[in-house]
C-alpha cells in the first residue's frame, strides 16, 4: 500500500500438517511503521496464526515475511524474536522470577551492562504505572490479572524493539481494567510510535485500538482494510457489515469532531435584554428556543417561546431551563450527540476556549457529517475499484 | 524392658562398627540415586514431548521395579562380579522410575503460557529448559529423587546378599544365627539405622529442596 511498510507480508501461507483448509491462505498485507494495526475477525478465522507467522513462532508453508525490506523468512528465529515485543492473553510471566528480572530477561539475553538494565526496569515499570520501589521485587504470583498483564507489556518492551505482537492482550481482563490498559497503552503509543500488530476478536477494541483495522475472514482472508472510520462510514459487504454489528453509525461519530461542522447562525441574547425582545427574536427567526447569555457571553439557559411570553415585562434572568455542558472544537459528534439527547431543546451549544457562545449543534449537522463521511468513503473505494 | 536395655547395650558396643555400615549403606544408595537422577532427567527431557518413546521408557522402568530384587541383584553379579558394584547396578535400575515419571510430570506442569512467552522473547530451545522448563519442573522432580532414596535405602539392605556392605548385613546375620546370642539386637541394629537413615536422608534433600527451588515457586 506504501513505501514505509515496516512488516510486508507477501502471499504468505500456512498450512497445518492434517488440516486440509489452509488456516491462513496467501495472505498479503503491509503494517505501516508506527502505527496500529488491529487484526480483526471472528474466532479460528487465522488471527493468531498470522500474528505468530510474524515472529515465526510458526513456520510460514509459503509466502515471504519482510521487515523493513529484509526477507526475515529465512532468518534465526530466536534473534527475530528478540527484535519483536510479544504479548499474548495468558501473559506467561515467568513465576520464579521476579517482576523485574521478567522485564529484564532479553536485556540479560542481549549483555547490557547492569545498570542499564536496572534503570531499564524502573522506566518501564513507571511507563506501566506500577511504582518500581514495590513492584520489582515482588513475584508474578503477588499480582493481579491487570498488573500482570502490565508488566507482560513492559517485559515485551525491555529490550525497546520497534515491532510489537499482541494476541488479545486485555481479552481475560475485566472490562473497567481493560479499558483503563487500553486508555494507557494508547497514550504510550503516542510517545512510542511502536509499529503494532494487534489481535482482538471484539470490533469496539479494534475501532479504538486501531489506526487502521484489517477485518478478517475465514483461512484469515482479508474482508476489509482500512481506518475504522471508513469502515465504520463504509463497510464493503454484508460480511464486514454484521461483523461490526448495530450501531456502526453511532460508533462512527466518535471520529467526527465539532470542528468539521460549519455552525448556522442562532439566536442568542443576553439575559440582560428583555424577554420581549428575546421573543421578537425567536419570531423573526423562526425558532422555538432561544439560547440565552450570561454577562460574559456564555450560554447558559434555553428558553422557549412559551417561557419568555410567559416572563411578561422584565428581563431573561432566571427565565428557561440549564443548557447544560457546553461543546469545544475538539470534542466528538458522538460526545454532542449524547449531550444532544440530554438537552431541552434537543440541541448543544458550542463555545469558544474562553466559553463564549459559537453556535449550537443539532440533529441536522450530525445527520449531514455522518452523510458526507460515507459519501466520501464510498468515492474512496470508487477510485479504489476504478484504479484496480 | 530388658530387651531395650540389652539393645542399647549392644549397640554402644558394637557402635563403631554400625556407624562404619551405615555409611556404606549411605554411600551405596546415593551413589545409586544420583547415577538415577542424572540419567533420568536426562531421559525424561527427551522423552517428555514425545509421545510414543514416553510411554516405552515409563513402561519400561515401571517393568524394572517389578523385578523381584534379589533377582535383579544377582542377575548382575555375572557382569560386576561380587561387592557392591552389582548392588549399586540393581539399585539404580530401581531409582529410575520415580525421578524419570516425576521429571516428565514436572515438565508437563509448566504452563504452555510460560513457554510461549519464552520462546516468543527469542530463548533458544537449551535457555527455555535450563532457564525455564526444570527450574518450574524441579521442585516436582525433587519429590521424585526423594522417594527414589527412600525406596533405595530399603532395598540397600539387600546388596549384601551379592557381596556388598551396609547395613544388611546385621539383618543377614541376625537371620543366620536366629537364636544365638544377639540375633534379636542386630535384626533391630539393621531395621533401626536403615529407617533413621532414610528419615535422615529425607530430612536433608527436603532442606536441598528448599534452597534449591525459586523463590517464587515457595509456598
Ligand atoms: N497448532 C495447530 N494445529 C492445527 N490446527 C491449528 C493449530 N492452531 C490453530 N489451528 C487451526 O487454525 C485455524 C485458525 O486458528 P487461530 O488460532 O489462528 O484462530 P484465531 O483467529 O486466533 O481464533 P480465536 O479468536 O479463537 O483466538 C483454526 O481453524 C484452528 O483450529
Ligand atoms: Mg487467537
Amino acid at each position: 500500500m506504501n513505501a514505509q511498510a515496516k512488516i510486508h507480508l507477501d502471499r504468505v501461507v500456512k498450512k497445518y500438517p492434517g488440516s486440509k483448509v489452509p488456516a491462513v491462505e496467501e495472505l498479503t498485507l503491509d503494517i505501516p511503521e508506527g502505527e496500529i494495526l488491529v487484526l480483526v475477525g471472528p474466532s479460528g478465522c487465522g488471527k493468531s496464526t498470522t500474528l505468530r507467522l510474524i515472529n515465526r513462532m510458526i513456520e510460514p508453508s509459503g509466502g515471504r515475511i519482510l521487515l523493513d525490506g529484509e526477507d526475515v523468512t529465512k532468518a534465526n528465529p530466536d534473534k527475530l524474536r528478540r527484535r519483536i515485543g510479544y504479548v499474548i492473553q495468558q501473559v506467561g510471566l515467568f513465576p520464579h522470577h521476579t517482576i523485574a528480572d521478567n522485564i529484564a530477561t532479553i536485556p540479560k539475553m542481549l549483555k547490557w551492562d547492569k545498570k542499564r538494565i536496572t534503570e531499564r526496569v524502573d522506566y518501564l515499570l513507571d511507563t506501566v504505572g506500577l511504582p518500581p520501589e514495590q513492584y520489582r521485587d515482588r513475584y508474578p504470583r503477588e499480582l493481579s490479572g491487570g498488573q500482570a498483564q502490565r508488566v507482560g507489556v513492559a517485559r515485551a518492551l525491555g529490550a525497546d524493539p520497534d515491532i510489537m505482537l499482541m494476541d488479545e492482550p486485555f481479552g481475560a481482563i475485566d472490562p473497567i481494567t481493560r479499558e483503563r490498559l487500553q486508555n494507557e497503552f494508547l497514550r504510550l503509543q503516542e510517545e512510542m510510535h511502536k509499529t503494532i500488530v494487534f489481535v482482538t476478536h471484539d470490533i469496539d477494541e479494534a475501532i479504538k485500538m486501531g489506526d487502521r483495522i484489517a477485518i478478517l475472514g475465514e483461512r484469515s482472508t482479508i474482508r476489509q482494510y482500512d481506518t475504522p472510520e471508513r469502515i465504520l462510514a463504509y463497510p464493503v459487504d454484508d460480511f464486514v457489515n454484521d461483523f461490526i454489528g448495530n450501531g456502526s453509525t453511532i460508533k462512527g461519530l466518535n471520529f467526527l469532531q465539532v470542528s468539521s461542522l460549519r455552525l448556522s447562525d442562532y439566536p442568542a441574547l443576553r439575559e440582560s435584554e428583555s424577554a420581549a425582545a428575546g421573543l421578537n427574536l425567536l419570531q423573526e427567526k423562526g425558532r422555538d428556543w432561544l439560547v440565552v447569555l450570561d454577562g460574559e457571553g456564555r450560554p447558559v439557559r434555553w428558553a422557549s417561546q412559551e417561557q419568555l411570553g410567559q416572563a411578561g415585562t422584565g428581563d431573561m434572568r432566571g427565565v428557561g431551563v440549564e443548557v447544560g455542558d457546553h461543546l469545544k472544537d475538539e470534542n466528538t459528534l458522538f460526545e454532542a450527540l449524547e449531550l444532544m439527547v440530554q438537552s431541552a431543546a434537543g440541541r448543544t451549544c458550542v463555545v469558544d476556549d474562553a466559553g463564549q457562545f459559537q453556535g449550537i449543534v443539532d440533529m441536522g449537522h450530525l445527520n449531514k457529517a455522518i452523510r458526507t463521511a460515507q459519501s466520501e468513503a464510498r468515492r474512496h473505494y470508487e477510485e479504489l475499484e476504478a484504479n484496480a | 524392658m530388658e530387651a531395650l536395655s540389652s539393645w542399647f547395650t549392644y549397640v554402644s558396643a558394637n557402635i563403631d562398627y554400625i556407624w562404619e555400615s551405615t555409611l556404606a549403606h549411605a554411600r551405596i544408595s546415593l551413589i545409586a540415586v544420583a547415577l538415577a537422577t542424572v540419567f533420568s532427567i536426562t531421559l525424561g527431557v527427551i522423552v517428555q514431548r514425545r509421545p510414543l518413546a514416553r510411554t516405552i521408557v515409563l513402561t519400561a522402568a515401571g517393568i524394572l521395579l517389578t523385578i523381584p530384587s534379589l533377582a535383579l541383584f544377582a542377575l548382575f553379579i555375572p557382569v560386576f562380579g561380587i561387592g557392591n558394584t552389582p548392588a549399586i547396578a540393581a539399585l539404580y535400575l530401581y531409582a529410575i522410575l520415580p525421578i524419570l515419571r516425576n521429571t516428565v510430570t514436572g515438565l508437563d506442569s509448566v504452563s504452555p503460557a510460560v513457554v510461549e512467552s519464552a520462546r516468543g522473547m527469542g530463548l533458544s530451545t537449551w535457555q527455555q529448559l535450563v532457564k525455564v522448563r526444570l527450574p518450574l519442573a524441579w521442585p516436582v522432580i525433587m519429590t521424585g529423587i526423594r522417594v527414589a532414596t527412600l525406596l533405595t535405602v530399603g532395598i540397600t539392605a539387600i546388596a549384601v546378599l551379592v557381596g556388598g556392605d551396609g547395613l544388611g548385613t546385621y539383618v543377614q546375620s541376625a537371620l543366620t544365627r536366629n537364636g544365638l546370642p544377639n540375633a534379636t539386637e542386630q535384626l533391630y541394629v539393621g531395621v533401626v539405622f536403615t529407617v533413621a537413615l532414610g528419615l535422615v536422608l529425607d530430612l536433608v534433600l527436603a532442606v536441598v529442596q528448599r534452597f534449591t527451588t525459586a523463590k517464587g515457586l515457595r509456598l
